[in-house]
């Protein structure tokens, strides 16, 4: 984040989104993607690299150990009917191509992805923006988007979740 | 090349949230469980480093690699806004164990599954452009 301030910019990964959808053309559609979406270059630079960096971490520097979640968090999820807990970053009852290619498992993503998207524009940024640039500069703003972040997290994760698994 | 520095950067964001595990959808779960300190062991370090660092910022008025004053632009003023849309993406946020920069992170580990998740998260990106100025700010 430092190294992006002293570069003149604002840290904050949410706004590629945005620059995404300007580069599709969503101009046509709304002023709120009609601006110079090339002087935000850097910023899809940026995901390019968090894409090779995510690539070399697991490639390169992994050397296959589970997660240590908490005992608590190994049971909850045992619940859940979940195995193979934290033997990857992502679990496989919800990200590999057999559930993700059933209606729930679609849903889930697309329903996911969806709310992120919406949600981060209309709170103006992201984890990144808000809860690491925001508080970081005192902005009372951030702090009440994080609170807004955590009572849509303890929702999903306390009473949707148990639902949905 | 000016862009060189941006990839840099970002290769480096990757690395770190991957081996910090904080791109990990498990760890986002035992967050929002309260289980463990991790997820809140990372963002508090970063937010007191960044407090201090944005504080010597200002009161040494450094300047960046182009020589213009830093300037960080102060969030808008409201409330609705925050706490609907924060709530919204925390819903997201803890369904799909990914923010934005770790679902970038974690198509370049290997999930393609990842793709439709952001596909769906420009497509959010897209209605919220539609319809903003109906929504109460």
């Amino acid at each position: 984040m430092f190294a992006l301030i002293y570069l003149g910019k604002t840290f904050g990964m949410s706004s590629s989104l945005k620059t995404l959808c300007s580069i599709g053309g969503a101009g046509k559609y709304s002023d709120f993607f009609r601006f110079d979406w090339k002087a935000q270059r850097w910023n899809l630079i940026v995901v390019l690299g968090a894409i090779i960096g995510g690539f070399f971490a697991t490639n390169f520097m992994s050397d296959g150990a589970t997660i240590a979640l908490s005992s608590e968090t190994v049971s909850d999820l045992q619940e859940f009917g979940f195995s193979n807990i934290g033997e990857t970053l992502l679990p496989q009852e919800i990200y590999s191509w057999n559930n993700v290619l059933s209606l729930k498992g679609m849903s889930i993503l697309v329903v996911a992805g969806f709310c992120v998207g919406f949600g981060t524009r209309y709170a103006g940024g992201c984890t990144s923006g808000h809860a690491i640039t925001g508080l970081s500069n005192l902005q009372l703003p951030s702090l009440i988007a994080v609170i807004g972040f955590f009572i849509g997290g303890l929702i999903m994760t306390h009473f949707i979740l148990p639902l949905i698994f | 090349m000016k862009f060189l520095k941006f990839l840099f950067i970002g290769i480096f964001f990757g690395i770190i949230l991957v081996k910090s595990e904080a791109v990990s959808w498990y760890r986002i779960f035992e967050m929002f469980k309260f289980q463990s300190f991790h997820m809140y062991g990372i963002i508090g370090s970063a937010v007191g480093l960044g407090i201090i660092l944005i504080q010597s910022i200002k009161k040494l008025k450094m300047r960046s690699v182009e020589g213009n004053e830093i300037y960080l632009p102060p969030k808008e003023k409201g409330v609705v806004r925050y706490i609907l849309g924060g709530a919204i993406f925390g819903l997201g946020w803890a369904l799909a164990g990914a923010c934005p920069g770790p679902m970038y992170i974690l198509l370049g580990t290997g999930v393609f599954s990842m793709l439709i998740v952001i596909a769906a998260a420009i497509l959010g990106t897209f209605t919220y452009g539609i319809l903003k100025n109906k929504l109460p700010h």
